[in-house]
């Protein structure tokens, strides 16, 4: 007597994947948008903001570094309530992930600048260019194309990690299979069915990824 | 309605502490032993057994630990083995820190000179001995810094096994959470424990890093 496994349940649930990993692709791609803005300032500040800035920005990335996503995401939508903050799921797990992002992103971010010469910025100021138009026409894209691949990778990373805001109960991918497996009783096979969405989509994301930042950074983007 | 005091907290998430220090241990000694193996394959000279070992890494890389968790706790069962939650959790900790392990290993012994595979064959040492005399050691030295900065990352991705039920720091913080209904300071808590033991760890990583690069 052994296990048999049964997919017949599949046709059914197509859907329903469907509209978890859609949320899914919503998440990461709020997370890319908002978290490599963030984390752009937080590069910049972390360079040439005042010192208590630069300590702060130092201490954040320290801490969300060193803990755990999903106790962040506690944290953030148990916690804050009661502060008097109180987020849906959805805001509270964009935030968290977000947030998290960001701390690894800086640091990301951070190397890029550091690796455009001064030069380029001293013949920009001398071509009489304001210095924040020196940041973002000069240093910022070509910051952004060193660090594109690592970027990249990040985005990925999260993207796989934001399957545990299922715990918050915002309906992506993992939260979906939760439900499709108590509703068959087919836990193994829901779970290795989503395993290889979620496979099909980090794949797929990051040859987005790759070329899409090859039409808009130019070439040598790998 | 039993009353929790701000000791009573800290006492209980340190005992569970004791538990994700545990599984953190085995799951890195564990994936340490079968990443060694799934590098030899990786580094192999036959085309496929390599292929293999890419197509082993890149599918712990491209999906998410908490699924890896869930087939290993919903598939073993129906290899016949009984399985607790503990089980689950080192077993797929272990098959997740082998693949990152491997990779990270081989990119250590990608990075050493071809001359130092020649010259062990030049001294009569057949495949394996070149491998355990010259090759890995020199590999492991210079990945040190990476390997440690993934055990930081092991040590936090623990706390996903408390959703297949392993009773480790999370899913104890809940309970006392469920208990006490003081979210901010529980999680808080809990948050600054996974601090205490990632980032002396982390900065350890971080001198390593400084000096592989001052070399």
């Amino acid at each position: 007597m052994g296990y048999s496994l049964d997919f017949g349940w599949l046709a059914g649930a197509a859907g329903v994947i469907a509209r978890g990993a859609a949320m899914t692709l919503l998440l990461i791609a709020v997370t890319t948008l908002a978290g490599t803005f963030l984390s752009i300032l937080g590069a910049a500040g972390k360079r040439n903001g005042p010192k208590p800035l630069q300590l702060a920005i130092g201490w954040y990335v320290e801490v969300m570094r060193n803990t755990p996503f999903l106790v962040q995401l506690f944290f953030i939508f148990f916690g804050l309530p009661s502060l008097g903050i109180r987020l849906d799921p959805i805001l509270a797990a964009m935030l968290a992930m977000t947030l998290n992002m960001a701390a690894y992103t800086i640091e990301i971010v951070g190397a890029g600048l550091d690796a455009v010469p001064r030069g380029q910025t001293e013949a920009a100021l001398a071509l009489g260019l304001r210095p924040r138009q020196v940041f973002i026409k000069i240093v910022l894209p070509q910051a952004l194309k060193v660090i594109y691949p690592a970027l990249t990778s990040q985005i990925v990373i999260m993207m796989l990690e934001s399957a545990v805001v299922s715990q918050i109960a915002v309906r992506e991918l993992t939260y979906e299979a939760d439900m499709l497996q108590a509703r068959t009783f087919r836990a193994f096979e829901t779970y290795f069915v989503v395993t290889m969405v979620y496979l099909g989509l980090s794949m797929g994301l990051r040859r987005l990824l790759v070329s899409g930042g090859r039409r808009v950074l130019g070439a040598g983007v790998s | 309605m039993i009353e929790f005091t701000f000791w009573d907290i800290v006492r209980n998430l340190l005992l569970a502490a004791r538990w994700t220090v545990l599984l953190s241990l085995a799951a890195f000694i564990g994936g340490a032993l079968v990443g060694l193996v799934v590098l030899f394959f990786r580094i192999a000279k036959n085309k496929w057994v390599k292929r293999i070992a890419s197509g082993y890494i890149a599918l712990f890389q491209g999906t998410p630990l908490l699924m890896q968790l869930f087939l290993m706790f919903f598939g073993l069962p129906m290899l016949g083995l009984r399985i607790e939650p503990w089980t689950a959790a080192v077993l797929g900790l272990t098959f997740f820190a082998s693949a990152y392990l491997a990779e990270i290993w081989r990119s250590g012994v990608d990075a050493l000179p071809r001359g130092q595979w020649d010259a062990g064959a030049s001294l009569g040492l057949h495949y394996l001995q070149e491998l355990r005399l010259i090759i890995l050691p020199q590999a492991f030295a210079i990945t040190r810094a990476p390997t440690v900065g993934f055990l930081v990352q092991l040590i936090k991705s623990t706390a996903l096994t408390s959703i297949i039920g392993f009773e480790e720091l999370v899913r104890t913080s809940n309970a006392i959470n469920n208990a006490t209904f003081e979210p901010f300071k529980v999680y808080g808590l809990v948050a600054l424990i996974f601090f205490v033991m990632c980032f002396p760890l982390t900065q350890y990583a971080r001198s390593l890093e400084k000096q592989a690069s001052a070399h």
